[in-house]
């Protein structure tokens, strides 16, 4: 027994093992599940979209690093979550962003949106697409001007162009049709990639094997991103065209920031629902609203005000809906 | 074999049953001397009926029932009472409890045989289980005999011997499944005509599979009796999750399993019922198992009530060197003890030894990202993301529009939480703070 009392025993509340989980290791497979779409930017917006990309990410870090040091918390920045904001705020920027336009977006997606509400699982809205929403208010001639996706490794003035959902919403379907050609051509374009747009949102199939790693891996479900885009087809083919149901559902998914914005934005754990069910009321808000902004709104595109609406219905969503409580339905039935 | 039973959600944590699941059951030494709480169940305590210097025999009740909800406890060994006072008990506080020391010769009381037990009334037969002292043996420790006594508007057609045993670590009641299964059995057939039941089952996670061979073949005879080979998923041997798994019904929340006409007993309380019934021993050994990679030679004990956790760890070899967290019951559930000298009871399981390096903490927990990791795996379909973070506020009143009291605590949320929360501490805390 004396030996046995030697011993310092731990005492502490169960449970008594722990899975492997961490947010570190979600947050850096994020980072990963981003890294085609990073390199299809690179391929089509060359150099820049690396310039654009990493002072994005270094000014998200040091930002988050150097605010927390001056208040004497404990650095973040090994979570990786920081480190994503960055990623997937200069993957929302165009390849043209001059070094300010990275910067000050850090600043206020990680420092305002972010950090002053309390850091991570406190922000109630994307820090990163506030970032952005912040610079396309205040820089709006920046934040939409587009090159063409044809990468110059050397010659870093590449030409102006609009954006295939520009295209569409200022010029209409025929136009669009011209600049690609045919309708097959369009389709090849929008999913490979070859598009004007934000660095990392042209490329479908990028964006859909990191999609699929996130899944495979349980970090998102099919939930929002499936009810999202779902909603942006239907809503695309009933109203999209020129009359009822006659619209055309795939270039509406596949051009903008839909896939981006679905499986890597609205999926964001802190400023979306938890709660199953809960989330697909909010994939079918975020896609009714990115309709109403492309087809009736003043901008092209509505993605990015789309999720920020649905960021502040989220806790709405939490209240209302609820997991099936186990013994529930008898419950009622007495 | 057809598709497995199971019920909705739970998580797949590391078994690590194969430190103790090959070892045959072993009596442990008679211990110099035991502590017998006096309350080593759910309900009222016993009333000790001892005093200080008053010789015992093993079987002899030391201490008697007062009230309905309440179970006697009997000596474990001969000798000398020579103490009665307040000592640590393995659920972390002070308990009274009869200090009994051996005088070597373990005489027993006489215990009534019944070999025609079967032919004997359900009342003859609850009586007899209350007097034995039997109480769950899975770890809540209630009454079996209150268990067993349903009121009358509810009508139980169906028994269920849980031997999920999902706990990981933990080979109790796998063991007695293996070498004693025609007692368990007789045990079930006994509980089922105390209910005046026809309907029985027995509930086997497969990774036991020599288990659910030994019983399958010893109810092989009985038309009325099946064995369910279950998925191994934690909490399978909850009993609302057991339920679901074998009969498919739900407990409504807030209720008992008797409300869906079902009573459910563990292993080990199924065997005590028939040592009880047929031999007239009560409930004063237990089988417990000792494991984990923090001590020197994992074992499955038939320990005596009341022998201290220090004997029995020093039987079965003592502590490694790195030795940090002493556990009563399994993983999951169980409890962590500040010293060994607390004694082994009627609820206890296990004794598991965990060591520094596999040592989890909650002590760096970060704010909830709200993943919904712990939604998916909530066997009871709770959001304990959200009742969480409002016991972290203190919004207590407001954790009961989720359910608050729907969780038992099985700690799947936080296992599965990468935010390290100490997930069960929030819930307990807001349930003390509220009224249900």
């Amino acid at each position: 027994m004396a030996e046995a009392k030697t011993h310092e025993l731990v005492v502490s509340v169960s449970p008594h093992i722990r899975g492997k989980e961490t947010v570190g290791r979600i947050m850096w497979t994020v980072n990963l599940s981003l890294l085609p779409a990073f390199i299809m930017s690179v391929y089509y917006f060359g150099p820049r979209a690396v310039y654009v990309t990493g002072l994005c990410i270094v000014a998200s870090v040091l930002f988050e690093h150097a605010f927390q040091v001056s208040l004497k918390k404990k650095t973040t920045i090994g979570d990786g979550s920081a480190f994503l904001t960055g990623l997937l705020l200069g993957l929302n920027l165009p390849a043209s962003s001059p070094f300010f336009i990275p910067i000050i977006g850090s600043f206020i997606a990680i420092v305002i949106t972010k950090l002053l509400f309390g850091g991570l699982g406190y922000n109630i809205f994307n820090p990163a697409l506030i970032g952005r929403a912040f610079l396309l208010i205040s820089f709006p001639k920046l934040l939409t001007t587009w090159t063409e996706p044809t990468a110059k490794f050397i010659d870093m003035d590449a030409k102006t162009t609009a954006t295939p959902l520009g295209i569409l919403k200022e010029e209409g379907l025929v136009r669009l049709m011209e600049v690609f050609g045919s309708k097959t051509e369009l389709y090849k374009s929008l999913f490979m990639g070859s598009t004007a747009g934000s660095l990392g949102e042209t490329s479908a199939i990028a964006l859909l094997i990191g999609a699929a790693l996130l899944l495979a891996r349980g970090y998102i479900t099919w939930h929002i991103p499936v009810s999202y885009v779902a909603t942006v087809g239907a809503l695309a083919w009933v109203f999209g065209g020129e009359g009822l149901f006659t619209g055309d559902p795939l270039i509406h998914i596949l051009s903008g920031s839909l896939i981006l914005g679905a499986f890597f934005m609205a999926t964001d754990y802190v400023s979306g629902p938890t709660v199953r069910k809960g989330q697909l009321i909010y994939g079918i808000g975020c896609g009714a609203i990115t309709m109403l902004i492309r087809l009736k709104g003043g901008f092209p595109e509505g993605v990015m005000f789309a999720i920020l609406l649905m960021n502040c219905f989220a806790p709405l969503i939490d209240r209302a809906v609820k997991p099936d409580l186990f013994g529930a339905v008898k419950e009622q039935k007495k | 074999m057809a598709k497995m039973a199971t019920f909705d959600r739970g998580i797949h944590p590391e078994y690590n049953k194969e430190l103790a699941s090959g070892k045959t059951i072993t009596d442990a030494k008679l211990p110099q001397r035991v502590v017998v709480p006096v309350s080593q169940h759910i309900g009222a305590p016993a009333q000790p009926e001892v005093s200080i210097g008053d010789e015992v025999k093993r079987g002899q009740v030391i201490g008697s029932t007062s009230g309905f909800v309440s179970s006697p406890v009997h000596s474990s060994l001969s000798g000398k009472v020579i103490t009665i006072a307040d000592f640590p008990s393995t659920a972390g506080k002070m308990v009274q409890s009869i200090v009994i020391e051996s005088d070597g010769k373990d005489e027993a009381v006489t215990f009534n045989e019944h070999p025609d037990y079967m032919n004997l009334g359900p009342d003859e037969i609850k009586n007899m289980i209350k007097e034995a002292g039997i109480v769950g043996m899975g770890g809540a420790a209630f009454p079996t005999n209150v268990k067993l006594s349903p009121p009358k508007e509810k009508k139980i057609d169906a028994v269920i011997i849980n031997g999920a045993e999902c706990e990981p670590y933990l080979t109790a009641d796998h063991r007695l499944m293996v070498e004693h299964p025609k007692e368990v059995v007789e045990g079930l057939k006994i509980i089922m005509k105390s209910l005046g039941v026809h309907e029985g089952h027995i509930g086997i996670e497969v990774n036991k599979p020599d288990a659910i061979e030994a019983m399958s073949d010893v109810v092989s005879g009985e038309e009325n009796i099946t064995v369910w080979p279950l998925e191994i998923k934690y909490p399978q041997g909850a009993e609302k999750m057991l339920i679901r798994a074998v009969k498919g019904r739900e407990v409504p929340s807030k209720g008992l399993p008797m409300d869906v006409g079902v009573v459910v007993q563990n292993v080990g309380t199924a065997l005590a019922v028939y040592d009880a019934v047929r031999h007239g021993k009560p409930l004063i050994e237990r089988v417990v198992t000792i494991t984990g990679n923090g001590i020197r030679e994992p074992a499955n004990m038939n320990i005596r009530i009341g022998t201290l956790m220090s004997e029995v760890v020093e039987q079965c070899g003592g502590l490694v060197e790195g030795a940090v967290k002493v556990i009563a019951g399994g993983p999951m559930m169980g409890f962590a003890q500040w010293t060994l000298d607390v004694p082994v009871v009627k609820g206890t399981s296990g004794i598991l030894v965990m060591t520094e390096s596999e040592y989890v903490t909650s002590d760096d927990y970060t704010a909830c990202i709200r993943c919904g990791s712990c939604i998916d795996v909530c066997p009871m379909g709770l959001n304990p993301s959200m009742l969480s973070i409002l016991s972290e506020k203190e919004f207590f009143e407001e954790a009961k529009d989720y359910n608050l009291f729907d969780c038992f605590e099985c700690g799947s949320c936080a296992f599965v939480c990468p935010s390290k929360r100490p997930m069960v501490q929030f819930i307990r805390l807001a349930k003390s703070q509220v009224k249900p």
